[in-house]
């Protein structure tokens, strides 16, 4: 029994540790896949996601992505 | 006692890298295992950025926590963001890490894994680091302007506007490149270009469920594509053992150059945002998941490499390409240890990012080290094949002859035994009909991916697979650097014109972006028809025009830190941007000369044509004719452009150190930070 709660405390642990990096890993990969950027977008407009608000976001940084180079 | 602890662990790291190290250099005549590569590179990064970084950011920028960064004067929810400094070094090194840092130590291997591997990754902590970090630092401190601004703001009005076309040009050639070592792998390989090929209804349907199911929702429609991609290259195994369907997609070089050409167009001139944002966000998703599965590979698996540490090359008489391992190791691997194309992105959409100035250290010097530690693992992936598979894959016809018989006995003759059979086993083994005279690196790198992935995972029967998800991977995000390059390319054009002819300049007129679309395609699409048409196989005379001008731009990045640096009174510091900049010009300048005036003809571009003006005159002796003189001219101009940057920079910092001229930066006013207590917390 004591085992176990033992065993229990160090999973919680470790899931305790390994939650930031991962949040981190999320933020880094919402960021990198513009996620983040469509949440600011409603956020800034007040509005909820729908099809309407993704076109509308696309159409307002287009102009930004297209000029946005990848390197060699 | 804790700095004692702490001096101790920094030793043993200096230490084991040091012993790797001296293990990879002094090691001869015998196999060595990839641990030794990974221990030397991971220890020599930690150092050079627990010490040299540390050094940068506070002697020579002297970063300062409490200075508000244009992320947060000017945020605007858009391009202005305050970002988490590991959620921007994850945005930067996607950025940062494209091909080159894969093709080019592929190529590099030829002259054995020792001089490669000590250039990525000594360039990278004295001089690729140092490149992106300055370039990003210094934008910083200018409301994020970009490189070609700030060398006008800088070092002049000529220096900035060389700036404009130098950067222009080598966008040119590097499409044109690119493109080549697209067309290259893909050739008479209908099992991948099915693949390609797929690719295209696959962004079109992310792009669909994209905007219509799930709005927004990028990864979980990237892992979608992902999972189709697969099928694909599944699939691609069913369509090459068809003899109908492999027809279709059996391809010459020729057709899949016209193809990749009017693809690029219709990614410049047609707004196709359905396609080609989805195809982006496909080829991060699979570039990060490749890279990361590779490192997992090599850790895990630990392979032996066969190649020697230094080969007869080293001469200059490589099959690969002509020239001595001094200059042209040092322009062939160019991403990876120093890439002037990052002073870009440094200067582009990074350092809008930025939360606090000290970020700065991480993002810039710490993303160009995993960049470097990318080309590592592709030097690894090369030298694990067995020498005579990578020369026979990597040599054109050119050289070593057409017929397999003839090519494994040139190769032979070498030192690095290979057989027809050993050669047809491998090509059964990958599913291609061939893998003789791959020229361009991808294919190469490809095998030897596979290798270390079919040992981990599947064994021989899963190498076909591997083989062609290494493909895909590589083809994907080239034509990824692609389309997005050569928008790039437009907007700078219709910029450049808009100043001849008003209306030329603006983006949204659908003539104009029609005429520059096709000049920027005409421009790098006449690159790829001379490399395809090319008996050399392309990459012999394309690759180091590509890292020659890859490298200008770097010396240019490295002109405007240092006058930026001169200005700011800090010329004691100059070395660490004088250090690589002196390199680069002796190295890019020497390897310039011996491209346009070298009298041996496989080097020379001038001597070449001169050889083939004494063969009888037909109408293809007359085209390589002129490719030659083009490409001479080419090199000239772009070296004649970035040494009048050189100049104009020596200029300015010899005015500045006088007395003639005041010192005096143009940075953005101080402004202090509105997370102050944050920053102190």
């Amino acid at each position: 029994m004591a085992e176990n709660k033992t065993a229990c405390g160090i999973r919680i642990a470790i899931a305790d540790r390994l939650r930031k990096p991962l949040a981190l890993l999320m933020g880094a990969l919402q960021e990198i896949f513009d996620e983040s950027a469509y949440q600011r977008f409603l956020t800034r407009r007040g509005i909820a996601s729908s099809r309407q608000a993704y076109a509308e976001f696309l159409r307002e940084g287009q102009a930004q992505r297209e000029r946005r180079p990848r390197c060699c | 006692m804790k700095q004692v602890g702490k001096f101790c662990a920094w030793l043993a790291v200096a230490l084991v890298g040091a012993g790797s190290l001296a293990t990879i250099a002094l090691r001869r005549g015998e196999p060595i295992n990839a641990l030794w590569f990974v221990a030397a590179a991971i220890c020599c990064y930690a150092i050079g950025y627990r010490f040299y970084s540390k050094f940068l950011a506070t002697k020579v920028f002297v970063l300062d926590a409490q200075r508000a960064t244009p992320a947060e004067r000017l945020e605007n929810g858009r391009d202005f963001v305050r970002t988490n400094k590991w959620v921007t070094f994850g945005h930067h090194f996607a950025a940062i890490a494209g091909p080159g840092p894969l093709v080019g130590p592929v190529l590099a291997a030829q002259f054995g894994y020792l001089p490669g591997t000590l250039w990525i990754v000594v360039g990278a902590v004295l001089g690729g680091c140092v490149q992106d970090f300055v370039t990003l630092v210094f934008s910083v401190r200018r409301d994020g302007k970009s490189m070609t601004e700030m060398a006008r703001e800088e070092v002049g009005r000529v220096g900035g506007l060389i700036a404009y076309f130098a950067v222009l040009s080598i966008l040119i050639v590097l499409l044109g490149v690119c493109a080549l070592i697209v067309v290259n792998a893909l050739k008479s390989s209908p099992w991948g270009t099915f693949t390609i090929a797929m690719t295209i209804p696959i962004a079109l349907l992310m792009g669909l469920y994209l905007r219509r199911l799930r709005p927004g929702k990028v990864m979980e429609t990237s892992v979608l594509g992902f999972l189709l991609v697969l099928l694909a290259i599944w699939g691609g195994q069913w369509v090459s053992q068809d003899p109908t369907l492999a027809k279709y997609f059996t391809l010459s070089a020729s057709a899949l150059a016209i193809w990749v050409i009017v693809y690029g167009f219709a990614a410049s001139a047609v707004p196709v945002w359905l396609l080609l944002a989805p195809r982006d966000y496909l080829s991060t998703f699979v570039k990060l998941g490749t890279m990361a599965l590779l490192a997992i590979g090599i850790v895990g698996l630990r392979p032996t490499l066969h190649m020697p540490a230094l080969t007869q090359f080293i001469d200059g008489t490589g099959p690969v390409f002509a020239g001595k391992v001094f200059p042209f190791a040092f322009i062939t691997i160019a991403c990876g240890a120093i890439s002037g194309f990052h002073s870009l992105i440094s200067s582009g959409t990074t350092p809008k990012l930025i939360a606090r100035e000290t970020d700065v250290r991480l993002v810039g010097y710490g993303a160009m080290l995993c960049e470097s530690m990318v080309a590592v693992m592709a030097m690894i992936a090369a030298c694990v094949l067995q020498p005579g598979v990578y020369f026979s894959i990597n040599s054109p016809a050119g050289i070593v002859g057409a017929a397999p018989a003839a090519a494994t006995a040139t190769i032979s003759s070498w030192g690095f035994t290979v057989t027809p059979q050993e050669m047809a086993e491998m090509a059964q083994h990958v599913g291609e009909q061939t893998l003789f005279n791959r020229t361009g690196g991808a294919p190469a790198f490809a095998v030897g991916m596979a290798h270390i992935f079919s040992h981990t995972l599947g064994g021989n029967e899963l190498m076909a697979i591997w083989y062609h998800f290494a493909l895909m991977f590589e083809a994907l995000f080239i034509l990824t650097v692609l389309d997005a390059g050569t928008r790039v390319a437009r907007f700078m054009l219709q910029d450049a014109l808009g100043h001849l002819w008003r209306p030329l300049g603006k983006t949204s007129s659908y003539p104009s972006v029609l005429v520059t679309s096709a000049l920027v395609c005409g421009a790098w699409g006449y690159f790829l028809w001379q490399g395809v048409k090319d008996p050399m196989g392309g990459i012999n005379s394309l690759w180091p025009l590509f890292g020659i001008a890859n490298q200008l731009l770097a010396i240019v990045a490295l002109c405007v830190g240092t006058t930026i640096l001169v200005k700011m009174e800090k010329a004691r510091f100059a070395w660490v941007t004088l250090m690589p900049l002196v390199w680069l010009v002796v190295v890019v300048f020497d390897a310039s000369y011996h491209k346009v005036l070298d009298p041996n003809p496989r080097i020379g571009f001038l001597a070449h044509a001169q050889q083939l003006l004494l063969a009888p005159a037909t109408s293809a002796t007359s085209r390589l004719v002129f490719n030659d003189r083009l490409d001479a001219i080419v090199t000239s101009v772009l070296v004649l452009m970035v040494g009048v940057i050189l100049l104009e920079s020596m200029l300015e910092w010899s005015r500045v150190l006088s007395g003639r001229k005041e010192a005096g930066v143009k940075e953005a006013p101080f402004v202090a930070t509105r997370f102050a207590i944050e920053e102190q917390g």
